[in-house]
């Protein structure tokens, strides 16, 4: 906050005067958690896809489930650890930004190359299990790298002060957590009676590519 | 994060809670495997396999132990209907094993057919063989796996069938990747030049007309064998075109013999199976895509 100038009677002289920086000041919590918890439902939204991409190669078995979950735990742990390093080089807005691009660009090929992948895997692999973990991981593992990165990113950006920072990442890991509850309910409840696989998909892309657009937006204005 | 409780759940050795039976049912075997809470239940006259907890659900399967022949459901009296439309399956394919009243009854019927059985839950085959007088051969061949990735499998191989039935069931309902118009397809694509399909449905259910749109992109016209008595449907498809009613009519007197220790009323068979259209057209049919097929029941 920038320090407005006070008058002799100690106020501030004009209302708007601070305004707008107070307004900066909440405005990137706002922006970065809200980006968080589209990434925490995008995450746990198509985790659940997955499933139904999986079946029909490779069947609704447990191990189908213990083969995506697995990939998704791994990928997200990869995740972390690679966001929390990218961002120790000059974070900015800009960069978390570029993150969510790259997410929705990576989503895209769920939808035109799962079909040969699983093709491809289940010609090679006769045992289910290995087939739906070996199929899982070409087709989850990018987009859930990238996703997990957010998570330490965010805390980054928004730690100002040691004393503050398990607070910050509290309520990152709240808002992110929460996005995964409600994307894993919104998915199963309705989107799948609503959309096809691949629309819903796309439609997380395009979440991600407007979150990306939303950040590019905002560091810019504060640059201005 | 739902998903991973669910799992954990399901994985969990817990010991099911015991549950207050009804005077009349007696509790012979009660399990939970991977996929299901197994429970193998003594009623009056008869002996019944249920994939629930409580023991006043629907029953799976069941046998009377004094007459083991004698189909105690309707709906597998019916599922015989699949013999009118093919007159000597040699090879046959069983989705869901259940007790094995259908896979038992084929391969008594069928004397040189082979029967392969697919079944997800080793726990159901165990239970089969122990209570309802299950046993495996060389003609009565069990799979231990998913009816879509077994299917799948097969196509890659020369093996064709002559009739399949479709009875793989959970708790619940069908699961959803057996009832996409792709599944269906590719079922279609592993029977014979004059191949059946027999599928075990429900007739009283909000998903009816997306099902029978799906069998109807898939197949064409198919049979649809309902009675007054069950709330089953059966759904008799045909890679070639559908039988006449006096094809039919001559099938059923050729069997009506042999499927009277079965209690199967198979002469009154042909004129119960329906070519006509009886559902909502304009419903969407079930793809790999969009399969929502349990939440469109309710």
């Amino acid at each position: 906050m920038n320090g407005a100038a006070k008058n002799k009677n100690g106020n501030v002289p004009h209302r708007l005067a601070g305004f707008p920086s107070i307004r900066r000041a909440m405005l990137k919590p706002l922006i970065v958690n809200g980006l968080a918890f589209t990434g925490g439902f995008t995450i746990m939204s198509l985790e659940l896809l997955g499933g139904r991409i999986l079946a029909p190669w490779f069947g609704s078995s447990i191990y189908v489930w213990g083969s995506i979950i697995t990939v998704f735990m791994l990928s997200l742990s990869l995740g972390y650890l690679l966001g929390g390093r990218w961002s120790l080089r000059s974070p900015t807005l800009a960069k978390f930004g570029a993150i969510f691009v790259v997410a929705a660009a990576i989503l895209l090929p769920t939808i035109h190359c799962a079909e040969p992948i699983m093709v491809y895997v289940f010609e090679r692999l006769e045992d289910p299990r290995y087939g739906s973990l070996a199929a899982a991981l070409a087709l989850f593992v990018a987009p859930t790298v990238v996703l997990g990165a957010i998570s330490p990113y965010s805390v980054r950006l928004l730690v100002r002060q040691r004393e503050e920072s398990g607070k910050v990442a509290g309520t990152l890991y709240f808002v992110s957590t929460l996005g995964s509850a409600l994307g894993t309910l919104a998915t199963s409840f309705y989107f799948v009676l609503w959309f096809e696989i691949d629309s819903i998909v796309l439609g997380l892309s395009g979440a991600l590519l407007t979150c990306g657009a939303i950040a590019f937006a905002t560091h810019r204005w504060q640059l201005s | 994060m739902i998903l991973r409780a669910l799992l954990a759940l399901a994985l969990g050795a817990a010991a099911a809670t015991a549950v207050p039976s009804h005077a009349d049912v007696d509790v012979l075997h009660r399990e939970r495997s991977l996929y299901q809470t197994i429970l193998v239940t003594r009623q009056p006259g008869r002996l019944c396999l249920q994939f629930s907890r409580r023991t006043d659900r629907r029953n799976q399967s069941c046998m009377n132990p004094q007459y083991p022949k004698r189909m105690v459901f309707t709906y597998t009296r019916m599922m015989m209907a699949a013999l009118l439309l093919h007159p000597a399956p040699a090879k046959v394919l069983v989705a869901g094993l259940g007790g094995g009243t259908l896979p038992t009854a084929l391969g008594e019927l069928l004397p040189t057919a082979t029967v392969d059985i697919v079944e997800i839950d080793p726990a159901v085959l165990a239970v089969a063989k122990e209570y309802f007088a299950f046993a495996p051969s060389d003609r009565l061949r069990v799979h231990i796996g998913d009816a879509r990735v077994f299917v799948k499998r097969r196509l890659r191989s020369a093996i064709r069938y002559d009739l399949i039935m479709l009875d793989a069931y959970s708790s619940d309902y069908i699961p959803e990747h057996l009832m996409t118009a792709e599944f269906l397809e590719e079922t279609r694509a592993l029977l014979t030049e004059r191949g059946v399909v027999a599928a075990n449905t429900f007739s009283t259910s909000h998903l009816y007309d997306h099902e029978s749109e799906t069998y109807r992109k898939a197949f064409g016209l198919f049979f649809n064998f309902k009675t007054a008595v069950s709330g089953n449907r059966i759904i008799l498809a045909t890679n070639g075109s559908p039988p006449a009613p006096a094809e039919l009519r001559r099938a059923a007197a050729r069997w009506q013999r042999a499927l009277k220790p079965y209690r199967v009323p198979i002469d009154d068979y042909p004129q119960l199976l329906s070519l006509e259209v009886d559902w909502d057209t304009s419903k969407r049919p079930l793809t790999d895509q969009y399969a929502p097929a349990n939440l469109l029941r309710e």
